[in-house]
Formats: C-alpha cells, structure tokens, sequence
C-alpha cells in the first residue's frame, strides 16, 4: 500500500528541492552590483512609509469572496458540459437547477449591496 | 437518474426550497422578519410532513450518494421539528434583544439542510458537505448577537476550534479513500476486516471519530461547548444542543453502528473511554456552574457521554437507544433553553441559580414546565429522559461493558444534585425575579407541548420505540 | 373483581388531576373530598378483590392483568401489568387503608393552610405511585413506582418549604424544609443507583424483567451462592436501604419529619419506607438463591433497629423519636426478612403500619393542640385536655412496646423467634434488648408528652382535636389492637393465617433456605415470656424515672454526658457523610476539576510544553488566540491518545 504513495513523495521532494534550487541558482548566476537605490524595497516605486500592516476595506474581501465563489461555482459546468449529450433532458434541468440556486444567492448579495463599492 | 429520486429525497428538497424562498424574501421584501418567520414555520411543517411520508422507503439514491426514507427520514423530522420549536421560541427572545433578523430564520433553516444531508448520507463527501454546511450557519448563529462580546467570543471560538476538527475530519476521509479507494459507506464498513490490515484506515477511522466527537461535544473535545453555549443566543444553544448533536450522532451511527459489520475492540475501547470521560467530567463540573446556560452546557457534554455508551456498545439495543435519547434530549433541551430564553434579561441577568429562586410562585406554570424539563434531564421516572438513559445502559451491559454502565448511572446520581438544585430554589426559596418582555401564548403553548411529548414519552415509549425499531 | 385492579390505580390518579389542576377553585371541603374519596373508593374495591381472592381456590389467587404493552424495542418487551396475588393484596389494602384514614383526618389537620388542595393533590399522586409500586408485575414498571414516591415525598416534605427546622445539632438554624427535602431525594437516589443496576444485571441475567419469568427461571437455572444473584440481590437491597431508611443511607428519614405530620404518618412510616421490605420479600427467590446476601440483610437490619433505638433514647422534638422508632422497626423486618422468615416480615409491615400511623398522626394532634410545639420537654400532662388522643396514642405505645394481646406483640414476636429458630442467638439477644430500649423510648415520650407536670406556658390552651381527626385515631386504635390476630402462632394456639396467606409467594423461596432446626415449643414459650418481660421493664423504668425521678435523668444525662452526646449527635453519621462524600464531591467539582483541570493542568501542561517548544509558540503567540490554543492543545492530546489506541491495539 505504502508503495503506492512514492511517486506523491518524490513529488513533494521534488517540488521543494526545485524552489529551493531555483532561489539560490538566481542568487548564484546573477551579477551583483548593489547601490543605494537598488537596496530600497522599490526600486522604481513609492517610498513605503506606512506599516503593511493595514486594515483593508471589507468590501475589498466581499469581492474578493464573491468572485471566488462564482468562479468556482464555474468549473462544475465543465464536466456537464463534456458529458452533456450522455446526460440530456435530465442533465440540462439538473444545470438549470444549480444555476437558479446559484443565482438565488446572487440576487440576494446583490440586494444586500455586498457590490456596493460606496 | 430518474424524477422518482427527487421525490424519495423530498425532505431535503423541500427544505432548500423553503430556504431559497426565504433568501430571495429577504433580499426583495422590505421589513420580512414577520413574512420570512411564517414561511419558514409553515416550510418546517411541510417538511416533517414529507419526511414522514418517506419514512418507508428504502435504498439509496443518486448515485449511491444518499440514502432514502428510514433513518435519514426519522432524523428528518427530528431535525425540522427541533428547527420548528427553535424558531417559534426564538420570536420573543429576538424581539427582546433587538435582533429579529430575516438572516436567523435563514441560517436556521439551511443548518437544518445540512443536519439533514449528514442523517441521510450514504457517501463520506456527502457527510462533510453537510457537516459543513450546518456548521458554517451555526458560527454565524453563534455570534448573532453582535454587539455583545461574549457572543462575538463564542463565535470566534468555535469557528477556529471547528475548523481544526472540519481539517482532521476530512483529512480522515482522505486517508480512508487513500486506505479502500473509496468514500462509499457500506463499501467501507463491510471490508472492514480487509481494510484493517493498513495503517492508514484506522488512522482514518480515528480521524473520522474525533471529527465527529467535537461536534457532540465529547471529552476531551469538549472545550468549546461551555463558552460557546454561554455566548450564544440562547435559543440557539439549544438548537446547537439538540440538533448539531443528534446529526452528529447521526454520522456517528451510519458509521460506528453499521448493521452489516462490528466494531472491533479497539474502536470498542476508545468510545467507551471518551463516553466515561464526558459522563465524569460534564457531570462533576456542571455541578460547581452558577450560571445556568454553563450549567446546561456542561450536562450537555455529560449526556453525550451517555449517549456514546450506547454508541460503545454497538448492538442494537444501543441504536435504538441513543434514537431514542436523542428523540426525547431534543425535546427537553430545547424546552430547558427556551425558558432560559424567554426569562432572560439584557446583559445576561436572570440566568443564574439564584436569580430564579421563587420563580414557583410567581410563574407557577413556567416554573412546573421547567421542573419537567429538568427531571426528565436528570432521567427520573416517569419523564421520557429515563427510558433514554435506560436504553443506552442496559445496551452497554449486554456488551458486556458493565463498568460503564455502572459508572453512568453513578454519574446520573451526582447529576440530579444540579438538577434538582434548581428545582428546589424554584419551589423552595423566596425571590424576586424580574421579567421583562414578552412572554407570548404561543411560545408557552410550544413549551408546554414539548413537556407533554416528554411525559407522553415516558409513559408510552413505544410509540417511537416501534417507529426506530421499523427503520431500515 | 381483579380485572378491576387498574381501577384501583386509577381512581387516585383521577383524584391527583382534578386537584392538581382546578383545585384552587375549590373550596378546602370539596378538595377534601375529592381526595379522600378517590382513595377511599379504592379501598373499598380492594376489599371486594381481596374477599373474591379468599372464596378461590390457592392456585386461582393470582392474576396477571396487562393493561398495555409498554415497551417494546428488540429484546426488550415490557407490559404495562398489574400482579394481583396474595401479597400485592395485601400491600394495597394497607396502603389505601390506611392511606384513605391519614386523608380523612388530613381534612382536620391541614384546616387553613393556602395550599390545602396541593397538598391533596399530591397524596393522591403519592398513592397512585405507590399502587404501581406494590401492584407491578415487573421490575421496570415497579422502578417507576419506586421513583414517583420518593418524587412525592421530596415534593410533602418541602411541601412548607420556608420552615425552618431543627437538625438535632446538625447545622443548626441555617436548614430549612427545602434542604430536607433535597437530603431525602439526593439519598434516595443512592439508593436508587444499587436497584438499577440490579436490573440491568437481572435483565442481562435472564433477558426479561417480569417477575414471574425471572423468578422461576432463577429458581430453575441458578445455583445456590451464585456471584451474580449475590451481587444483584446485594445492589436491590441497597435500594432497599434507601427507601426503607437502613443503615448506611437512614440519615434522610429523621429529617424527613419536616414535612407535615399526616406525610410522615403515611409516607415515612406506614407506606412508603415499607416499600424497601416489599421489594425483598418479592424478590425473595432470588435472596434464597443468596445467602450472603441473606445474610448482610439480617446483619444490617438488626444493627439498624439497635443503633436507631439507641438514638431515639434522647430525642426530644416528638416527631424525630417516632422517626428514629420507625427506622428501628424496619430494621425487625429486614432482620425478618434476612432470616427468611419473608411473611412475618410482611406481618410487621401490617401491625406497624398501624400502631405506627396512629402514633404519628397522635402527635400531629399534639403538635396542632400544642400551637406547632414539638419539643416534648415542653409538654407534660395532656392527658385531661386531649383524652380521645392520650388514649388512642397509649394503645399504640403498648402495641410497639410488643406488650400482648396487642398486635405488635405477634409480629414483632414471631420475628424474634424466626431470628432465633433459623438465625442465631446473637440476632434474637440484640433483637430482644432492642425491644426494651423500644418499650423505653416509647413510655418516656408517653409520660412526658401526656403525663406529669405541665410545662407548657398558659397562653396556650391545647384542646382535643375534631371528630375528623379523632376518628380515623380510633379505627386505627382498633386495628392496632386486634390487627395482631391474624398472625397468632400455633404455639399459641392460632392458625398463623396470615402466614399460610402468604405462604404460595414465598413457596419457591422455602423450597431453596434450608429447613431451620426447629427448636421445642418450650423454647418458643420462653422466648415469649422473656421478650414480654423485656417490653414491661422497659415500660416500668420509663414510667418510674420520668414521672417520679425527674432529677434521677438530669444526673444520668451528666454522669454519662459522652454518651448521651455520642446519642444526641446521632452517632456524627451526618458530620462524617458531610466530610467523607459531600464536601468532597463539591469541592472537588469546583476547585479540583473545572478551576484545577480545565483551568490549571491544561494552562500548565500548554505552559510547560510552550517551553518546550519554543520556536513554535513563538509565531503562535503572535496570532493571539487567547485560551483558544489552550483548547486546541487538549484537542491534540486526545488525538493522539486516540489514535494510540486505536494504532497500537
């Protein structure tokens, strides 16, 4: 049983040997000329002068969600859609069932403002 | 596929239907805390009403995905008629705190959903989807009196806390889909003895067990229950008591309760161990709680561990006996916390023991139904909530787990102290309580239904008892 | 006629709902009647049962009548069934029989209390409960019973509930009804713990609860000493000592008498506390199956009846001496019933359930007479203002002093020559100083309360009670008189009847106890004469320190002052439960498992762990989860632990 999982594990061996192989490779082969200015965190940017630690809008976490959520509520549609001749009169109700409860919520964030950006 | 299956799970779509109806009310209705309060009331009754007619069926349906009729059927009804008396009793208690939101009979309803989905699984995914569905709503729940911050406490705390379970919980799906290369419940349990032979099933198995453990609020994941309870709304804790855990139990008995296979003696153990710790625990420290929704909550852990002392001895005396419990728990913890709900004041007064000394004598009737609902907890005879303990326990001897047994009904002895304790300052004590509010005819009608279906209960407990026994 | 038993149960039950729910209407006259006729229409159908029993034939007395089937789940089928037989019979003419007296002289007693219906109401619930304890055909049902009483003696004990009442040292002044109420159930429900486990054990053992099944399945299958039938026989007698108020768990009955004096007539002394005794004598197979057990039963019922006399020496309140007599006398029967001899067990019930109704019911004429005074140091010569109540209370002393004619002389006789006969001398000899301690207690409560000086202030003018009280005294006088001559014994020259009544439910408990040595009738003679003796030389000493040598007490009282406080204290019995069990138990939930468990050893072990573990804690500590992570650490914990088990097997 346990034998099966090895491929998984070189997997995850790999996965990490290579990021960590791909930061010091750049850190290795890249030329190095430090200056004032490309010490600063933006090179080409704004001076940070705040902490980054900052509360954020909660409207931006709204959209945010609810883009999430419909987006992913997408996906299931693709393997409707590939099997959609095989599952016919009862699969096309089916869909327009999901996509009514999907749409349910919808018109529910909507009405609440959760679009709102004001 | 065929429409045939949409019916055999009528309940649940039912009750989607009625929650999609009070979401889109919400969202289009001005002012619909009165409108979205029938609908889902008459929602909840149309519901029960289907998950009765369904009750006779057999099989499964989708795929294998759910079952249909018979267990999931009876928790069906159980679920919509705990919902039922919920929202009825929470009206009152809403109004009072200025919180009557279209959102709690929203969130209700679609916890209620997801009891039900996690009653009539026949799929681990179909488990967890529900699992997590009722309790999303009920984090919410937790906390939806915002502006108090033990509400905003309990809230965090059993998000984070139920979260860490939701993870062991799937991650023991994983290792159990990992270990037979599938989620299939029957698949599972009957290759039981096949599967054993992988570290990773039991890991799995455990996994699973501690998953559902938490959500019954049993030693030692019992942390949680005392503070969120507390912070609560008050009818909601019930709810949380009653309903969470009996489709928590559900789960446990789909699973740990399998009519084709046996637990092994492992499995044996390690539920009869968690079932005594709770029994001990929730017991001894309920008795030193001076506020009383603690005091509940702690006795709610206790009767879990009662409960999973039917669930250890896995025969089936003990399914019947924890549907049994479960059946009758619903009834007097919802009645228990709808009192709480209906005599509580702003910034928690009038929920400790002291507060309702005397309360015999100036509410003679509510007092009479809350000295019912708390016999019956102390599972004093004739109230329903013995013959529940009864069950569990003569289950638990014939699986030859006597000390368990024992210790439970020793463990019921201390718990009549606190019990009892309230009783007496009620009927023995001078006080003088304040109410505010107001305590509708409705809501006593509820309650004194709830006492009735307990006394009924008791004197004539084969009227459910032939239903459970008929399930499939 | 038995057919119509669930009628008999019935009855109070209808009694109970109409002045349970519109009896604040009525008036004290209406309720009254309600209630005492609801008990006294059952007694008169128990008489015609019981008349119809004695025109059959032996084997035709007993019926099983099902009223429905109650439970029905898998391998457990119980029946909602009544089991009229010879000793169910008689159990419910005693209880409604006396039962129906205690209501009609309550009319009298409760005359002007605000909750007059109430306390009607739950009499007759009391008796509803007790029918089904005495009428029950299986355990389960008899359980249920056993339950509704102690619920109804909670609810008549506290039934005043802001009384403050006198411990006997014991927390003096801070206890009120309520708390002794409280003290009765919490007790009781010790007791209750011991009878089901008992049954679970019994339905494990046999697979059904009824009776008749389990005992003639015992009786075929067990062998004699079996260690189970010994430790289920064991557990019940536990509930026994519960209910019936033995040594260890008797502490609650003396403060029982809280509550008003027609419920300690009927509850804790005629009915109710009887029920320990029933219960065993039912289940006498199975005790004969165990004669250890027998064995512990006799010990304890003997010491019990000892140690309780000793205490009821000194008392003083009037209602705590009969307590302290009636726990003594349970005692006899167990020592009965430990012996084997179940019917003379039984026959004590009876004659005690008369003389012992009547005293109390006495002294609730005295206490009412005497404007709530219990104290009998401050009574004294009573005997010209209430003579109906001297009287009828004198019968009754000499019927518990075993002085003959009188029925307490039969049954308290026949149980101390079983004793002798089939026990052994040491049960007989305790049992016998017993008996003159009895006789003493007895006449020196007689002579202080009635006789003597008047001690009582002159603002009071105590005057015999209404004919509705003094009736149901006089009945009662009667039957504590001739209530004995059922039970004469063939020695004298009688037929035993109600030995022989008796004798087909015990039949299959004989057949297993060996056949004790029977001894001469010479000695059964003797043993007559010295226990007749005993109980007038109590009488006389009384009689002679407490009316004629007043002072002769005060210098015994001093001289043996360590003893006296050794009594007065009741043996510490409740200092030592409070320090053992109780305090313990709270403490224990306050200080040791939820501030010391959920608290401190979590909060420890995460503390010291977070050392530990350092580096983790370092980032957890900047997500501040406040005792969350506590929570979660338990969390880990158990899952680790189950997952050991369930890994490692």
């Amino acid at each position: 049983m346990l034998v099966d999982y090895i491929p998984v594990g070189i997997m995850i061996v790999f996965g990490v040997a290579f990021g960590l192989f791909m930061m010091k490779a750049s850190e290795w082969f890249g030329p190095k000329n430090p200056n004032e200015i490309k010490q600063s965190i933006y090179e080409s940017g704004m001076e940070p002068i705040r902490s980054a630690r900052e509360r954020m809008s909660i409207k931006y976490y709204m959209v945010a969600m609810l883009f999430i959520i419909f987006d992913i509520e997408v996906v299931f549609m693709y393997p409707w859609a590939v099997n959609f001749r095989q599952l016919g009169m009862f699969g096309l109700i089916e869909m327009f069932i999901f996509v009514a409860i999907l749409m349910a919520g919808f018109v529910y964030v909507w009405k609440k403002g959760a679009l709102k950006w004001d | 596929m065929n429409i045939t299956e949409l019916f055999a799970i009528a309940p649940i779509i039912s009750i989607t239907i009625v929650s999609l109806i009070v979401l889109l009310v919400e969202a289009l209705v001005k002012r619909s805390e009165g409108l979205s309060y029938w609908i889902s009331v008459v929602g909840l009754v149309v519901t029960a009403y289907f998950a009765i007619a369904t009750l006779p069926l057999i099989g499964t349906a989708f795929n294998r995905m759910v079952t249909v009729g018979g267990f999931g059927s009876m928790f069906a009804t159980l679920f919509s008629i705990a919902a039922l008396l919920t929202i009825i009793l929470s009206k009152d208690y809403l109004q009072k705190e200025h919180a009557n939101f279209t959102e709690f009979y929203l969130l209700i309803l679609f916890s209620t959903l997801g009891m039900m989905l996690m009653a009539s699984a026949a799929d681990l995914i179909v488990i967890f989807l529900g699992l997590e569905l009722m309790s999303i709503c009920l984090y919410v729940l937790a906390g939806f009196l915002r502006k108090k911050v033990l509400a905003n406490e309990a809230s965090l705390k059993y998000f984070l806390l139920g979260a860490f379970a939701t993870g062991f919980l799937l991650y023991g799906i994983a290792l159990l889909y990992g270990a037979s290369g599938t989620t299939n419940i029957s698949f599972i349990v009957q290759n039981s003895s096949t599967l054993s032979a992988s570290p990773f099933f039991w890991i799995g198995l455990g996994l699973l067990l501690i998953g559902f453990a938490f959500k019954v609020g049993a030693v030692p994941f019992h942390m949680w229950v005392p503070d969120v309870y507390q912070g609560s709304p008050t009818t909601v804790s019930g709810f949380m008591a009653t309903g969470a855990k009996a489709a928590a139990f559900a789960a446990f008995v789909l699973i740990f309760l399998h009519p084709q296979s046996e637990n092994s003696e492992q499995v044996k153990t390690v539920l009869a161990v968690i079932s005594a710790a709770s029994m001990i625990v929730g017991n001894i420290i309920a008795i030193s709680q001076s506020n009383i929704k603690r005091m509940l909550a702690y006795s709610s852990i206790a009767h879990a561990g009662y409960m999973l002392a039917g669930l250890a001895a896995g025969n089936q005396l003990g399914k019947t006996g924890i549907l049994f419990y479960l059946v009758t728990y619903t009834f007097m913890n919802i009645g228990a916390f709808g009192i709480l709900s209906l005599l509580e004041r702003e910034e928690d007064k009038n929920l400790t023991f002291d507060d309702y000394a005397g309360l015999g004598f100036k509410r003679p009737f509510l007092a009479a139904l809350m000295a019912i609902f708390m016999f019956s907890l102390a599972g004093i005879p004739p109230f329903a909530g013995f013959f529940g303990k009864y069950y569990v326990f003569v289950a638990a001897i014939n699986a030859n787990l006597t000390w368990l047994a024992i210790l439970g009904v020793l463990m019921s002895v201390v718990s009549v102290y606190y019990y009892l304790r309230l009783t007496v300052l009620m009927y023995f004590k001078e006080g003088d309580m304040q109410i505010e509010g107001i305590i509708s005819k409705t809501s006593l009608a509820v309650l004194t239904i709830a006492a009735l279906i307990i006394i009924q209960l008791g004197v004539y407990p084969s009227s459910i008892l032939n239903i459970i026994n008929n399930l499939n | 006629m038995h057919e119509y038993i669930s009628y008999i149960v019935l009855l109070p039950f209808i009694g109970f709902l109409i002045n349970g729910i519109f009896g604040k209407k009525f008036s004290e006259k209406f309720s009254g009647i309600i209630g005492s006729s609801a008990v006294g229409i059952t007694f008169a159908i128990a008489v015609m049962i019981f008349f119809e029993m004695l025109k059959l034939p032996v084997e035709e007395r007993s019926h099983i009548v099902t009223i429905f089937s109650w439970i029905a789940a898998g391998s457990l089928s119980i029946n909602a069934a009544y089991q009229v037989d010879q000793l169910s019979i008689l159990m419910t003419l005693i209880v409604t029989g006396v039962g129906f007296l205690i209501h009609v002289y309550s009319i009298g007693y409760m005359h002007g209390d605000k909750g007059f219906w109430r306390f009607f109401a739950y009499l007759n619930l009391f008796i509803f409960m007790m029918l089904n304890l005495v009428l029950a055909d299986n355990f389960l049902l008899m359980f249920l019973g056993w339950e509704g009483v102690g619920l109804c003696s909670y609810l008549l004990i506290g039934f005043w509930h802001d009384k403050k009442f006198d411990t006997g040292g014991y927390k003096t002044g801070e206890a009120t009804t309520s708390d002794a109420a409280k003290k009765a159930f919490v007790v009781n429900r010790i007791g209750d713990f011991g009878f089901l486990i008992a049954m679970f054990l019994i339905f494990n053992l046999f697979g059904t609860l009824a009776f008749e099944d389990v005992f003639s399945r015992a009786s075929a299958i067990i062998p004699i000493g079996d260690t189970t039938m010994f430790w289920i026989t064991l557990l019940l007698f536990l509930g026994a000592t519960g209910k019936s108020a033995q040594i260890p768990l008797f502490v609650w009955l003396p403060d029982a008498m809280a509550g008003p004096t027609p419920v300690s007539a009927l509850i804790h002394a005629a009915t109710m506390v009887t029920a320990g005794v029933y219960m065993v004598a039912r289940c006498s197979v199975l005790y004969a199956l165990a004669p250890a057990s027998m064995e512990i039963v006799a010990i304890v019922g003997i010491a019990t009846a000892f140690f309780a006399a000793t205490m009821g020496l000194v008392q003083n309140d009037i209602k705590k001496i009969l307590a302290y007599s009636t726990i003594s006398q349970l005692g006899y029967m167990f020592l009965g019933l430990g012996v084997g001899a179940f019917a003379a067990g039984i026959f004590h019930v009876m004659t005690h359930a008369f003389f012992k109704a009547l005293l109390f019911l006495g002294a609730g004429a005295v206490i009412h007479a005497m404007h709530d005074e219990q104290d009998i140091q401050k009574m004294g010569g009573l005997k010209s203002k209430m003579p109906a109540t001297y009287k009828t209370f004198f019968i009754a002393a000499l019927a518990i002093a075993g002085i003959p004619p009188l029925s307490g002389f039969f049954s308290k006789d026949e149980i101390l020559w079983k004793a002798f006969s089939d026990g052994s001398v040491v049960y007989f000899i305790i049992g016998w100083i017993t008996a003159g301690l009895t006789a003493f207690y007895m006449f020196r409560l007689v002579s202080l309360t009635f006789e003597g000086k008047e001690r009582w202030s002159h603002d009071k003018h105590p005057h015999e009670a209404p004919k509705v009280m003094t009736v149901p005294l006089i009945i009662l006088a009667v039957l504590s008189v001739v209530g004995g001559f059922v039970g004469i014994p063939h020695a004298l020259g009688g037929g035993n009847a109600i030995e022989q009544w008796l004798e087909p439910i015990f039949k299959r408990a004989n057949l297993h106890l060996a056949t004790g040595h029977h001894s001469g009738l010479t000695t059964e003679y003797l043993l007559m004469i010295l226990s007749v003796f005993v109980g007038v030389a109590g009488i006389y000493f009384a009689r002679k320190l407490y009316l004629q040598n007043p002072e002769l007490v005060e210098r015994l009282t001093t001289s043996f002052r360590n003893i006296h406080k050794l009594l007065w204290n009741k043996y510490f019995v409740d200092e030592i439960y409070d320090a053992t069990v109780v305090t313990p138990i709270v403490k224990g939930s306050d200080k040791l498992l939820w501030k010391g468990f959920d608290v401190g050893i979590i909060d420890g072990i995460v503390n010291g762990s977070a050392k530990l573990t350092a580096w983790i804690s370092s980032w957890m500590r900047k997500i501040q989860f406040g005792a969350v992570q506590n929570y979660a650490m338990v969390f880990v914990l158990g899952i680790i632990i189950i997952l050991g088990i369930l890994i490692l097997k």
